[in-house]
């Protein structure tokens, strides 16, 4: 079988469940014939009406040392929905998403132009912890910090406000934060142990609730996946659809099938340009560019 | 098959090649057994003759000193009494004011150089810090004698401060603030030095973790980095207590060669007031080592360094292990 | 691209405002900033002083005269007893130091059995590290004033061993260069990835084989380092040189046979001229003691530079990982 139909794509995630080789669904083939590269198992219906806009960039380049990384991209970030970024390695998808809460001003060499906006105004007026606070980041290697379960969550409540509050006032918060990324019924009876000794997975859910705990309204995720097995990476999934219905998501991905499971629209980089951007459907399925349908069909990458 | 012959042999040669090796560092436990045995051994007459009194005041440490010095020749006549309190109070005095004030000012200072200074300011900076953790402490005694001494006799001690004190002892500048703060600044770059590297380490993954979090730099540094670089501020504060406790020239240069106790009910004047450390005192006293029970108080004095300065390292083990739990592991 | 290139603008802050911070934390920010500015002054005055004061007080004919004692100073010559004795000095330390620290890292690090035995090595060179070097000294005083050691100095009227000469102060300056040597060399070796020896126990060499021709080779800057380090110290104690190498200004033989008369003899270094030409000494001679200090300072670079070279190299890449 396999002879006759090589895989359409590349990264084939095992996701636990056999049926992900079954014949895709009657859906519009590409060009040169071959089905789109998606699993048939989408875990949700498509949100019907899109959101309000909550950030958007316009005309963003940023450089390193002069060199170019993302140049000149145009793209909105809706309420309510999960936009990925996908593209080939090197393409500019990290330094975009790092930009939006403006993360790239840690590196000294970068610089930039063009304008994101979070809710009409400019992130450059914005104070940047402030800023940082409403878009929030969790990275593609887990980092808990080396103290408890407990501290890693408090973490942000304990050092964003003007006072430090009491152990026993950030217990709610924390255990909700917990609740929310999926993490508290594995943690539950021992708060205090060493946030790294949890596994992989279970260490990026934390890195998750970290995020939530500080309530922010966009929630950048950078490829969080990819350090990760199977099972974690479909907990995680899971845990991000829960998400979207609260605020806005933005996660970059190297796994197609992925961004085809989870996303609402999709962002096609390719180095460093916004080569295609729609709905997830019309990304995967009748993509404008030749480029976009040669690489979500895996014939580069 | 041809090979096995030179095979066994690789082999005993390996194993007498572990038995040397092993035999070569167990030296290491060998001598610190001795160095108990043989400093204990000679001090015991000291400790022996005046029991736990040996540690509390009472009397003129120096006038004691001399009396034992002065002991007449027949053995059964040595005189031992010996109040080492003053001795041993200068000495952590000395010790916790330097190493308390050193290591506020070296994490300060090496927070600045790892996070604040300017790249240029860095280049030179980090390097001429780590030259000072090198530099001999006499060359700090030698600028400390020549010139903090003097400055803080003639323009920090008024005449009248002089006079309050004079029946009981002479100010001259050689004072515990003058010792505490060359002290200070011997151990600051060896600390900072260290403090560098560990805080060099922290991963970035940690610092931008927090950063997108939205909490500010300052509290990133402290709440993340300095607190990742817990271990090895203890150690540098463990090497730098041992630095100082066991410091002997330098002290007994700037200390002031007086077995006197400061007194903090004196006000100002206890920062001006001279000391001895037990360490100067050896010094000081080096050339009555041949003189028997001279030798055995001096002796008495190293044991009481030597149990300090073990326990310093027990101390730091143990402040190490609570920080393992959450480490990187 | 370069088209693209006019588009972008100047840097982005890299440094964040601190309009948003705690009070506390720009207390803080301040106190880091003020403490930050007094290293700078400090350390520019310790080092401008040294130097002032070195090329005010250093003349090149005080390097190779020997010391006199005198009441008159222009009379109490150089200080190349003091030079020689240092040399002699650190030369002895180091070459214990060395072959012994060298055999407990490797011992530590690719043996270490019995697990217990290896602990106490541990924490017994971190003791000897944390041992003040006057407690080495009386210690070595006591040591070398037995029977055995007489060979080591000489024996004085009533059979009293002297034990104060090169050789007992040496074997105590080794003591303060061991745990450098150790460190360093552990380190170089823990820093040797494990596919290395594997693939030299692959072809046949046996465990000893392959630390003396993998191994030892590859952790070479590293011993170097820590013997560098050791040699700075050694250079730098004064209280061992006080108690063990007798107080005499110049080289004094004891015995005949050539060399080991002058190494069981006594003798001075740099550190202890200059802390006998201090206030606090007998000599009182600040202008020799600053010029004295200068050159042991110089000595201090010159061994600081070396280590600097040799981590340097060390960091470069030497295994594909």
């Amino acid at each position: 079988m396999d002879q006759v139909m090589p895989p359409p794509v590349r990264r084939i995630v095992v996701d636990g469940e056999p049926t992900t080789v079954a014949p895709p669904p009657p859906r519009p083939e590409t060009a040169n014939g071959h089905p789109t590269g998606v699993t048939p198992l989408r875990r949700r219906a498509r949100t019907s009406s899109p959101g309000r806009e909550r950030m958007r960039v316009e005309e963003l380049s940023v450089a390193y040392a002069g060199k170019l990384a993302v140049k000149e991209v145009t793209l909105p970030v809706r309420q309510g929905e999960v936009l990925a970024l996908i593209g080939p390695s090197g393409c500019g998808k990290t330094t975009l998403l790092r930009s939006l809460n403006r993360l790239t001003e840690l590196t000294p060499t970068a610089s930039r132009s063009g304008r994101i906006l979070l809710d009409d105004a400019d992130v450059e007026r914005f104070e940047v912890t402030d800023l940082r606070r409403r878009v929030s980041m969790v990275f593609q290697q887990p980092n808990p910090f080396p103290m408890s379960v407990f501290d890693n969550v408090a973490y942000a409540l304990r050092e964003q406000g003007s006072k430090r509050p009491r152990k026993h006032d950030l217990q709610p918060a924390v255990h909700d934060a917990l609740a929310r990324a999926g993490l508290l019924a594995e943690v539950q009876d021992d708060l205090d142990r060493p946030a790294l000794r949890l596994s992989g997975g279970q260490q990026q859910r934390l890195c998750i609730a970290r995020s939530l705990a500080a309530r922010p309204e966009v929630l950048l995720l950078d490829e969080p996946c990819s350090a990760l097995d199977p099972q974690s990476t479909a907990k995680i999934e899971e845990l991000i659809l829960e998400l979207r219905r609260e605020l806005a998501v933005v996660i970059v991905t190297h796994n197609l099938q992925q961004a085809f499971r989870i996303a609402d629209h999709v962002g096609f980089m390719y180095l460093g340009h916004l080569e295609e951007y729609g709905p997830v459907d019309q990304v995967f399925g009748t993509a404008k560019s030749k480029r976009t349908r040669d690489y979500v069909s895996g014939a580069f990458g | 098959m041809a090979d096995l012959p030179g095979r066994v042999s690789g082999q005993r040669q390996d194993r007498r090649a572990e038995l040397g090796l092993g035999a070569l560092a167990s030296c290491v436990l060998l001598l610190i057994v001795g160095m108990v045995v043989f400093v204990f051994g000679k001090a015991w007459p000291s400790f022996a003759h005046n029991g736990l009194a040996w540690f509390g005041g009472g009397g003129n440490v120096d006038r004691q000193l001399t009396d034992i010095f002065n002991s007449p020749a027949n053995p059964s006549n040595y005189v031992y009494k010996m109040h080492a309190w003053p001795l041993l109070y200068g000495t952590a005095v000395t010790t916790l004011g330097a190493v308390v004030i050193g290591i506020t000012f070296a994490l300060l200072s090496a927070v600045f150089i790892v996070e604040f200074a300017p790249a240029q300011l860095r280049r030179v900076l980090e390097p001429v810090v780590r030259l000072l953790a090198a530099v001999p402490s006499v060359i700090y005694g030698l600028i400390g004698i020549l010139v903090i001494v003097p400055f803080v006799g003639n323009h920090l001690i008024s005449q009248g401060r002089k006079e309050s004190v004079q029946f009981v002892v002479q100010l001259n500048g050689t004072s515990l603030l003058v010792a505490v703060l060359i002290l200070t600044v011997m151990i600051v770059p060896i600390m900072i030095a260290i403090m560098v590297d560990a805080l060099r380490a922290v991963p970035s993954a940690w610092t931008e973790g927090s950063a997108a979090l939205g909490v500010n730099r300052w509290r990133t540094i402290w709440s993340i980095s300095v607190r990742a670089a817990r271990p090895a501020i203890v150690a540098a504060a463990v090497l730098a207590t041992a630095r100082a406790l066991g410091e002997a020239i330098m002290l007994s240069m700037v200390s002031g060669s007086v077995g006197f106790a400061p007194n903090p009910i004196d006000g100002l004047t206890f920062f001006v007031e001279p000391t001895r450390p037990l360490a100067a005192t050896i010094v000081d006293n080096a050339e009555g080592l041949s003189v028997k029970p001279f030798g055995q108080t001096l002796y008495a004095f190293a044991a009481v360094l030597l149990v300090s300065s073990m326990f310093l390292s027990l101390a730091g083990w143990a402040a190490k292990q609570p920080l393992r739990k959450y480490g990187n592991a | 691209m370069a088209a693209h290139a006019h588009a972008v603008a100047p840097r982005t802050r890299a440094v964040e405002s601190t309009r948003s911070w705690r009070t506390l934390d720009r207390i803080g920010l301040l106190f880091c900033w003020a403490a930050g500015i007094a290293l700078c002054l400090i350390t520019a005055a310790i080092v401008l002083y040294m130097l002032v004061k070195g090329v005010q007080f250093l003349r090149p004919h005080l390097l190779v005269t020997h010391p006199q004692p005198d009441l008159d100073q222009s009379k109490t010559g150089g200080f190349l007893d003091p030079i020689l004795g240092t040399l002699i000095l650190t030369v002895i330390g180091i070459s214990v130091a060395l072959p012994l620290g060298v055999a407990t890292a490797v011992w530590l690090t690719e043996y270490g059995r019995p697990a217990s035995l290896a602990r106490a090595v541990e924490s017994g060179v971190e003791i000897v590290a944390g041992t003040p070097s006057i407690v080495l000294a009386i210690f070595g005083l006591v040591v070398f004033q037995q029977h055995i050691f007489s060979w080591m100095s000489f024996t004085a009227q009533g059979n009293a061993v002297f034990a104060r000469s090169f050789l007992t102060a040496g074997a105590m300056m080794s003591l303060i260069a061991l745990p450098l040597v150790v460190g360093s060399t552990r380190e170089a070796l823990q820093s040797i990835p494990r596919h290395v020896r594997e693939a030299s126990y692959a072809l046949g060499k046996s465990r000893f084989a392959t630390i003396r021709r993998v191994l030892l080779p590859a952790a070479r800057p590293g011993m170097a380092t820590g013997a560098t380090l050791g040699m700075g110290r050694i250079a730098g104690d004064t209280a061992i040189v006080v108690i063990l190498l007798g107080a005499s200004l110049q080289l004094q033989a004891e015995g005949s046979t050539p060399l080991l008369k002058t190494l069981r003899g006594t003798g001075s270094t740099l550190t202890s001229y200059v802390y006998n030409n201090s206030p606090a000494g007998e000599g009182n001679a600040p202008q020799k003691a600053y010029a004295a200090a200068f050159v042991l300072l110089l000595i201090v670079v010159a061994l600081n530079f070396a280590v600097d070279v040799l981590v340097r190299r060390r960091k470069e890449p030497q295994w594909i990982r």
